[in-house]
């Protein structure tokens, strides 16, 4: 194996200090030399790092960085250097398989497609469209998206689509509409370039997006750095390098951010005439921030009232500012107010639309934003609003069908809620692509029940025989990335075009293939009795995309296939007035918030009830962004005498989701082996813990059991991280989400992940065995008597 | 004067109320957005109640107890089957308009004697049992459809 870096013992590799011109570096690994390069662009995290798919004899060899890419100037991370092997592994799905008595077998795509067709025409008729949900991932292709979206919402006409976007995404979209009306991040990674301060709050960059990381890195080492923020309960990578970092107890982001805006208000430090002629709720924001006095903040949140200070005169104090927020905002309590806080902040001081001034919202995934664009999730395509009947109107011209057929009569419905209505046999049939619920769902006890129950009938859609889909009963085998021809969007809106590069192994299909095949055979038509789907390739989806978000803000109208193919990944809007993309959105100050443009009408941030459209029109704030904000409330479970621990969970930076590539990686694999309770010295102290000991820890939903690893946390806190399953290690009990909660935000309906009550206990080597033991025949016995009445 | 009466009403039906959204939120444990919301709207009402209490006092001698006829009839217990959460929630949002009215007429008469901190707490009630309202009927909706074209 040649490799220009080691990924793996030096993860950010060689630093180039800068400030303006972030210098090329390119990162390439490769098994042998590669008779081609194909251009792609990396999917295993959401920064979309360009990246050329090197060929051999029709075998993936390798990977460099595309030097032209104005994402990574060429730089890749360790995922992305060592994630492709996954490609070629030897255990990919290559035939359909049909439960049949109970066991898994090969099947013809034939057959599995007509049983497919067979069971939702029986479910339509006893349950109407409305008993057949999709869950879907942050990994297909935007063209994917896009086709599955026209087929359930014009073809079947259900509303229960969205996917695991709901476990990682769903409240960047939320804040980004309740602020500025509609999705779409307003920075560009470029702002990185020149800004002067970095706020990350719940962001472990250097983890999750390792070359976004390497570009903070440069500047901290250039000259002129920023001063960088990082607000963390762990004592990460990222809050290592960081001028100053809090660290505030689980659950209390609303307090530290309101803490930091009063703070920041209190001292006069914001743009008067920016909040008077751009914005609307300023005074109520004021009442409601004013309450967190930094005493106060240090009371609720741990955080000290002399760090909180030095935090605000940064924030309050640079010109301009770079702000990302993830999954510590939004699998936490309150997740949509404190993210909005981050917008305010941004709103009070004006900064915003300019270089030097960006707003991450962040995904987690990377091809969660073209979820949301697509509308495959709980969205509408083109970022349109369920309960504008215009817009309604326009999806139904496009796809010359009844605008009734489209639901719209509430939002669609969210991932929760779909698997709550599978449980209740409100939803009969599940098709599940790309993504690994028995896994990465909360309270996993309820979700194997679930798959498992002998009235639903579950489609899995995956290039691996994930735990998701061994509970299947038909497994679909799907090509991936590197195997097919589509679209991606990262968070900063930068569209890339990955080629295939060789074929899919066997008999597996592109998820575009699946989609349209079944389209044909449900015989899904429009108004004059022409098929619904009217693309067959993805270049031809594409085209049909480019129509659906033209004029919208994610407008991909002035794009192409050739014109992606060219060099670097283009940032939308990209139409007749910017052909070349656009790096900010919102110059001119005017947002997205006017009746007839916004993506929603907003949410009561409590209790997440909607604005009806008679409410907005009514206070139709005219292109002003909407200043919100709302008190803190604690969490609904909080450790007690029982279970006296704060559990969090999270990720690693060797490992994406539940490692179904990664963890076929043998460099990242060795890098990361196993899961573990991360516990600080003091709690490892008081229960006499030693480093690698066995630990079992339970909540009121699970246990698992997992090493010691000592260090690094708060006292009373523990941290697990959430990608270890069973497909490949199944002994114990060790999947972080064991352990989590079924709850979640009010607004963006994201799971509270971040929080759970655990206690811990030593495990003896007895405990170990018997309960693996236990899971493993009580597994096996629910499967094979429920698919064995079934059959 | 018979504004007591009303004064009375408004208080005990928000008493009322808080029992309800505490019920509602026990009988549907399994959907935990129902649950928790439930709660944290129960959680607002108990406030009012409190808050109402100085005044409730000062207007006692008008008061009389004519009996809730709404709050009597409706969610005595919490059903169940495919339609309980549906027809749960209908009931909850039946009872806070109740407050809601009661509290709309009450507030006319304070305009009337100009007693501001009275005005000021019908206010109040106006505005978080429209926020109540607005999450109730939001709720409904989207169990409607899924309830009453697929449930059994």
């Amino acid at each position: 194996m040649q490799q220009t870096r080691d990924s793996i013992k030096d993860i950010w590799g060689k630093r180039s200090p800068y400030k303006g011109d972030w210098p090329v570096r390119v990162d390439e690994q490769i098994e042998e030399e590669p008779d081609k390069w194909v251009q792609s662009a990396c999917v295993l995290c959401s920064n979309g790092c360009g990246m050329d798919i090197g060929v051999k004899d029709g075998k993936i060899v390798g990977v460099r960085g595309r030097a032209v890419d104005i994402v990574n100037h060429g730089r890749l991370g360790p995922k992305g250097l060592n994630g492709w092997v996954a490609n070629n592994s030897a255990d990919r799905l290559k035939r359909p398989l049909i439960r049949k008595n109970g066991k898994l077998e090969e099947s013809s795509w034939d057959e599995a497609m007509e049983l497919i067709v067979k069971k939702s025409k029986e479910v339509i008729e006893k349950q109407t469209s409305l008993g057949i949900g999709f869950y879907t991932s942050g990994q297909l292709f935007l063209e994917e998206y896009y086709t599955l979206a026209v087929i359930g919402k014009a073809g079947l006409g259900t509303p229960h689509m969205d996917g695991n976007t709901r476990l990682c995404t769903a409240t960047a979209a939320a804040a980004l509409k309740v602020s500025f009306g509609s999705d779409g991040q307003p920075g560009s990674y470029t702002d990185i370039d020149t800004t002067e301060a970095i706020l990350h709050v719940g962001h472990n960059v250097a983890s999750q997006q390792t070359v976004l990381w390497m570009r903070i890195l440069d500047r901290l080492e250039g000259e002129n750095p920023p001063k960088l923020v990082v607000i963390d309960p762990r004592k990460t990578f990222t809050a290592e390098k960081a001028t100053v970092h809090l660290a505030p107890i689980t659950g209390t982001n609303i307090p530290v951010m309101n803490g930091l805006l009063n703070l920041i208000i209190d001292s006069g430090r914001i743009n008067k005439e920016f909040i008077e002629n751009h914005t609307v709720g300023f005074e109520e924001l004021k009442q409601i921030v004013a309450k967190w006095p930094p005493e106060r903040v240090e009371e609720v949140s741990g955080v000290p009232a002399a760090k909180l200070r030095e935090a605000a005169e940064i924030l309050g104090s640079a010109s301009t500012l770079v702000s990302t927020a993830l999954q510590g905002v939004y699998q936490s309590m309150q997740a949509t107010a404190a993210a909005v806080q981050v917008n305010n902040l941004h709103l009070i001081r004006g900064l915003i639309g300019r270089p030097g001034c960006g707003i991450y919202q962040m995904n987690g995934q990377p091809t969660a934003q073209n979820n949301r664009e697509c509308g495959a999730d709980g969205d509408l395509p083109g970022f349109r609003n369920w309960g504008n009947k215009e817009h309604i109107a326009e999806l139904a011209t496009l796809w010359n069908v009844d605008p009734d057929i489209i639901p719209h009569w509430s939002p669609p419905t969210h991932a929760m809620q779909i698997w709550r209505y599978a449980e209740q046999g409100l939803i009969s049939l599940l098709w599940i692509s790309g993504t690994n619920p028995a896994v990465s769902m909360p309270e996993l006890q309820r979700i194997r029940n679930i798959l498992d129950k002998e009235d639903l009938f579950v489609i899995v859609q995956d290039p691996f025989m994930t735990e998701t889909a061994e509970r299947a009963d038909v497994v679909l085998p799907a090509a991936i990335w590197g195997e097919k021809t589509g679209c991606f969007t990262n968070v900063d809106r930068t569209v890339h075009i990955s080629h295939k590069a060789i074929e899919p192994p066997g008999e597996a299909r592109s998820d575009l293939d699946i989609f349209i095949d079944y389209a044909k055979r449900m015989d899904f038509r429009d108004k004059d009795g022409d098929p619904l789907i009217k693309w067959q390739t993805s270049e031809e989806a594409f085209e049909a995309w480019k129509q659906c978000s033209k004029g919208r803000p994610c407008d991909y109208s002035g794009m192409s296939y050739s014109k992606l193919s060219q060099g670097s990944g283009i940032q939308w809007p990209c139409n007749e007035q910017f052909p070349d993309g656009t790096p900010h959105l919102y110059t001119t100050h005017l947002f997205n918030t006017s009746a007839n443009i916004c993506e929603t009408y907003g949410y009561d941030l409590d209790t997440g009830a909607a604005v009806t459209a008679e409410e907005y029109k009514a206070i139709d704030p005219k292109g002003k962004a909407f200043l919100k904000g709302t008190d803190y409330q604690q969490p609904y479970e909080i450790p007690d005498d029982l279970y006296p621990l704060w559990l969090t969970t999270g990720r690693q930076v060797y490992h994406f989701h539940t490692r179904t590539k990664t963890g076929r990686s043998k460099a990242l694999s060795d890098a990361a082996p196993d899961a573990f309770i991360q516990i600080s010295e003091e709690d490892a102290a008081r229960y006499g813990i030693k480093e690698g000991e066995m630990i079992v820890v339970e909540s009121r939903r699970g246990k698992v059991i997992e090493p010691a690893k000592i260090g690094g946390v708060e006292p009373g806190l523990v941290f697990i991280p959430f990608h270890y399953g069973y497909w490949d290690k199944s002994d114990r009990p060790r999947a972080a989400n064991e352990l989590t909660l079924s709850e979640w935000d009010p607004v963006s309906k994201q799971p509270h992940f971040k929080y759970a009550a655990v206690r811990i206990t030593k495990a003896d080597a007895g405990i170990i065995e018997s309960t693996a033991d236990k899971i493993e025949k009580a597994a096996d016995t629910i499967k094979s008597k429920l698919k064995s009445q079934e059959a | 004067m018979h504004i007591g009466q009303y004064i009375d009403l408004v208080h005990r039906t928000e008493i009322d109320l808080v029992k309800a959204f505490k019920k509602v939120a026990k009988a549907h444990g399994d959907e935990p957005d129902v649950y928790q919301t439930c709660q944290l709207l129960a959680s607002w009402s108990q406030k009012l109640v409190e808050e109402f209490e100085p005044i409730v006092k000062r207007y006692k001698e008008e008061s009389d107890k004519e009996p809730d006829r709404l709050t009597q009839t409706l969610l005595k217990d919490t059903r169940k089957g495919g339609l309980a959460l549906l027809r749960d929630l209908h009931d909850l949002y039946l009872i806070t308009t109740e407050v809601k009215v009661c509290c709309t007429i009450l507030k006319q008469a304070s305009d009337g004697l100009r007693d501001k901190d009275l005005t000021a707490m019908c206010e109040e009630i106006e505005r978080q049992t429209t926020r109540q309202l607005s999450w109730l009927l939001t709720r409904a909706k989207q169990a409607a459809p899924q309830t009453l074209i697929v449930a059994k």
